[in-house]
């Protein structure tokens, strides 16, 4: 009997402090006001926050009756307890059968239909307009930095990703190097980033701002430091950053390229005025094909198209 | 890593002084904890004289029993330098905010490769498959597995494994790759030290072994069941072992099949998973995950039967639901295998592939849901008895779904898209493990060590590291599943974010309360083999058991039941106790025939060793005569006839005889007993 009162006197204590820490956490959470998607600035962002507080309610029809019964459960009938039933030979229930399966089935049709329409809605591939057009950005992903080139202007950028305000961005993307993962949180999730194939992310930003992008993806012993600088700007601003960056910017050509296949962090973002056209595709096709073709070869080839 | 020449390469590969750890202060000082414990331990055994004892009785014998400890001895061992160095992780990103902390990039990598590889495979793996074998074969009514020298066999290779590992700790840098090696990053143009190799044969010596088990496992389950031992009547913990072995034959190989490959790439120059010439990650993460799912599953399974049985026991109830928990086992088996897919929502497939794979990895939460609540009801109306195996296991419900809540949230591949790779999944897996698979197994480390050892563990120092377990597990993860939210990435050595210092703090904190957990068990260990002659239950039933495993005495004789017993009902020893035929002499006794030792399998372990060591560093002498003296003790051993002795019927009744006149002088204890000095292991009946 001492056994049960020390035991029956430490568990609820338990149960309140793990409790308590979950909820005060979970609070703390909603106030960082940092770089995650719950600070959402597109669309894409935004809805995937919808759908992450939406999956969390459902699914706590089928947690809660676990977190609230299970202490009351064995509060009641511990042992120590003589006034409570005592059924040692039950062991079925058909009504409670039927709920034990049932509610979790139907939990589970909700949350089905619920996933199979957002994630076709959100699947990155996706344009989010039909209306504009897209800014076309090619990411070259390389140890340890971001390499961003904006085709159509033929400019390019090292850790340093801007976009006007209200377009959307069509992301192409490649590696270099070993697999990595492109992520900028506030504006939507992440998408692998491999060598000799291309992926696609969309996204949009709805306001100015300044958000943190990433590699999620461990490649080494820079990766950590693998950040890059995400600047929504508005339209007026874009183009001056493009004209700016035309005027002042150093040319990316194949010499320069190979040094950035150099394993190297970047301090500072760095922008490229001339791109050699069709650098992207060399990147990719360089993994396709064997013997790989010189940069030269194909970048100029492309730069017809 | 410089290069060898000459005879110096012939005979020792690319083994040079650059492959000692004097690089780094930090890694030093592991290899000397490394090298210090092992001679310590052998200077030890030399002192006490007990080299004899050690090799006769524990490492050559094939009692599933003794493998089933040994299995757990070195799981607790290598949870030890897992959690160290969990903790080394934690204090580096707590001290790493916009600073470099103490640990190196490198020297980080290193640690959370090590860390999942350990815990995995050779904490979690070990640890099932010991309780497993522990416990198994007396539930079905067996004398022993089906086939004692194959278990023998996993053992050792296991331990090669483990001993493989420890030995990266001293010579050589481990990969930096995780416990899911994904290539490129770990071919040899990105990882061109021996890293990647000692985490190949690392997983090849574990995943053969694992194999291995499993077949023994399910054909023990399926031919060696006492009369009566309807399927029907197993009890959940063997049904769950079943399934879990079922996994192990279906899942272990693509694993074996994936680094081999893998191997191939970096020893042969081949092109299954580099960038160039046709070769394709995506094949190693399918490969990869085709294994890695259904792993999460073996290592669940077993524990959600360690549930059942402690659940059931200690409210003194049958288990509500049976078949409905059989049937959902079952269904997770089957369906752990059609969700791979959700490890990698973010490789660009296409959506509908992304939601099917989403909706089957949801259909699991349906059986895992009806198992809780089953669970829920074997506690209702029940008369809970609150030991430390229940404490773990009412850890495991409270905190567990919550994993599963963020599970479900992984398992929508638009969240899945923000929260993949970040500490948020890091958080959701150990929810999964700690609470989930390890208190499983910690509870029935606490439930079935009287059974093994014939004494009780310490309970005060048991409820001590329970709590502890419970309180770090929350402080050390609950903030990580913020951070995750935040867009943390798993694997930072450097953090850059200032408003995540708190958190990183806590975690910190949560580490080191794990840490004093770790502790507390081993203190357990220590205080009650001191304590042991107040603890004893020599009877064997200290819990007022329900299944066979209890039937027998503690520890149980080598040849597990005096007679067979026979089966009549699903909680067959509770029958008994129940009809008074629990503790009768039989009416006649039979020769038993157990298996002799064999030194077979320490040999085919250790030549396994050497021949994985040699390929690491390239001493190719020693991977072919490692491979041709493991091939060797296969082949002479099956030239040896007389693998069996006899064990005859007179001994055997006499030693029951004894058992039961022992019991006659006992007094039974009722539950309210179950701690004092006074149970020593008979059940006053109908309590």
């Amino acid at each position: 009997m001492v056994r049960d009162r020390i035991s029956l006197r430490s568990l609820p204590q338990l149960l309140c402090v793990i409790g308590g820490l979950v909820l005060v956490l979970a609070s703390a959470g909603c106030a960082l006001q940092g770089n995650g998607f719950l600070n959402p600035v597109g669309p894409t962002a935004e809805a995937e926050r919808q759908l992450f507080f939406e999956v969390t309610a459902l699914t706590l029809i089928v947690v809660v009756p676990v977190l609230v019964l299970t202490p009351w459960i064995v509060w009641r009938y511990r042992r120590g307890n003589k006034q409570s039933a005592y059924r040692p030979k039950w062991e079925f229930s058909w009504p409670l059968e039927i709920l034990a399966w049932g509610v979790p089935v139907l939990i589970v049709i909700a949350l089905g239909l619920l996933l199979w329409n957002r994630t076709l809605r959100l699947d990155p591939y996706r344009p989010l307009s039909a209306a504009l057009p897209p800014v076309e950005i090619q990411v070259v992903g390389l140890d340890w930095k971001w390499l961003f080139i904006y085709p159509r202007q033929g400019i390019a950028t090292l850790n340093e990703l801007v976009i006007p305000v209200g377009r959307p961005v069509h992301l192409t993307l490649t590696s270099d190097t070993v697999m990595q993962s492109f992520m900028v949180p506030n504006l939507a999730g992440q998408v692998y980033a491999m060598a000799a194939m291309k992926s696609q992310l969309n996204l949009q930003a709805d306001r100015a701002g300044e958000f943190l992008g990433e590699n999620t993806q461990y490649n080494g012993k820079g990766f950590q430091k693998q950040k890059f600088r995400t600047r929504a700007v508005s339209e007026q601003d874009f183009s001056r950053w493009l004209e700016h960056v035309q005027e002042t910017g150093k040319r990316l050509d194949c010499d320069q390229y190979a040094g950035l296949m150099k394993q190297t962090l970047v301090p500072k973002p760095v922008h490229y005025a001339r791109a050699e056209a069709g650098l992207f595709e060399w990147v990719v096709k360089k993994y396709q094909t064997e013997p790989s073709p010189a940069c030269q070869s194909l970048t100029g080839e492309s730069a017809r198209d | 890593m410089t290069e060898t020449t000459g005879l110096w390469h012939l005979l020792m590969g690319n083994l040079s002084y650059d492959a000692l750890p004097f690089y780094s202060p930090i890694a030093t000082v592991g290899a000397s904890i490394v090298v210090l414990g092992a001679l310590g331990t052998a200077v030890l055994i030399t002192w006490l004289g007990k080299w004899k004892y050690l090799w006769s009785e524990w490492l050559t014998s094939l009692d599933h029993k003794r493998i089933g400890i040994m299995y757990i001895v070195l799981a607790l061992l290598m949870l030890s330098r897992g959690v160290i160095e969990a903790v080394m992780m934690r204090t580096q990103q707590a001290l790493a905010i916009q600073s470099p902390g103490y640990l190196p990039p490198d020297h980080f990598g290193q640690l959370f490769s090590t860390h999942g590889t350990i815990m995995i495979f050779f904490v979690a793996m070990p640890f099932l498959t010991g309780l497993i074998n522990f416990v198994m074969p007396q539930q079905i009514g067996a004398r022993d597995v089906r086939f004692p020298l194959l278990n023998a066999i996993s053992l050792w290779l296991t331990v090669a494994g483990a001993a493989l590992v420890m030995v990266s700790l001293v010579l050589g840098k481990f990969s930096t790759g995780g416990w899911s090696g994904y290539p490129p990053y770990t071919e040899s143009a990105y990882q061109p030290g021996v890293g990647p190799d000692y985490w190949i044969w690392v997983l090849t010596l574990s995943s053969i072994g694992s194999t291995l088990t499993g077949l023994n496992f399910a054909v023990t389950i399926y031919k060696e069941r006492a009369p009566g031992m309807r399927f029907f009547r197993l009890p959940l913990f063997t049904w769950t072992a079943l399934c879990t072995s079922i996994l192990m034959i279906f899942a272990m190989p693509p694993l074996t099949v994936a680094t081999a490959l893998l191997a191939l790439d970096r020893y042969l120059d081949m092109h299954f998973f580099t960038n160039a010439l046709g070769g394709n990650m995506m094949n190693y993460a399918n490969l990869f995950w085709l294994f890695g799912h259904p792993e999460v599953y073996i290592l669940i399974l077993p524990a959600f039967g360690v549930f059942s049985s402690v659940f059931s026991t200690f409210s003194a109830k049958r288990l509500y639901g049976y078949k409905s928990l059989v049937y959902a086992t079952m269904a997770i088996a089957v369906l752990s295998f059609t969700v791979w897919l959700h490890h990698f929502f973010t490789m660009g497939q296409s959506p509908s592939i992304n939601a099917a794979f989403g909706i089957a990895t949801m259909l699991i939460g349906i059986p895992t849901g009806v198992k809780i609540y089953d669970w829920m009801l074997t506690l209702y109306r029940g008369r809970v008895r609150f030991s430390v195996s229940l404490l773990y296991s009412l850890m495991f419900m409270l905190l567990f779904v919550i994993g599963g809540l963020t599970g479900i949230l992984l398992a929508t591949p638009p969240v899945d898209f923000v929260v993949h790779n970040t500490v948020f999944l890091v958080a959701h897996f150990h929810n999964m493990l700690i609470p989930g698979m390890l208190f499983g197994m910690l509870a029935g480390y606490q439930f079935w060590f009287p059974k093994a050892f014939g004494f009780r563990l310490d309970e005060t120092w048991g409820r001590i590291g329970a709590a502890c377990w419970g309180l770090g597990f929350v402080l050390a993860f609950m903030p990580l599943y913020v951070t995750g939210l935040e867009g943390m990435p798993r694997r930072s050595q450097e953090i850059f974010q200032p408003q995540f210092a708190p958190y990183l703090l806590l975690a910190e904190l949560g580490g080191l309360i794990i840490l004093a957990g770790l502790f507390s068990l081993f203190v357990q260990l220590w205080v009650s083999i001191r304590r042991r002659d107040h603890n004893r239950v020599p009877v064997g039933d200290p819990w007022d058991g329900r299944s066979l495993e209890w039937a027998n005495p503690a520890p149980p004789p080598e040849y597990n039941f005096f007679t067979l017993p026979q089966v009549e009902d699903r909680d067959a020893f509770t029958w008994m106790k129940e009809r008074g035929v629990a503790y009768l002499p039989a009416q006649h006794y039979e020769d038993i025939e157990m298996p002799r030792n064999s030194a077979t399998a320490v040999a085919i372990g250790v030549a396994a060793l050497l021949s994985a060591f040699g390929l690491v560093w390239h001493i190719w002498w020693m991977a072919v005569v490692g491979l041709g003296a493991a091939w060797a003790a296969v082949i002479v051993r099956s030239f040896v006839r007389d693998t069996m002795r006899t064990i005859p019927a007179s001994e055997v009744e006499q030693a029951h005889r004894g058992w039961l006149r022992e019991i006659a002088a006992t007094r039974a204890v009722s539950r309210d007993e179950e701690m004092s000095a006074g149970n020593v292991g008979l059940a006053e009946s109908a309590s």
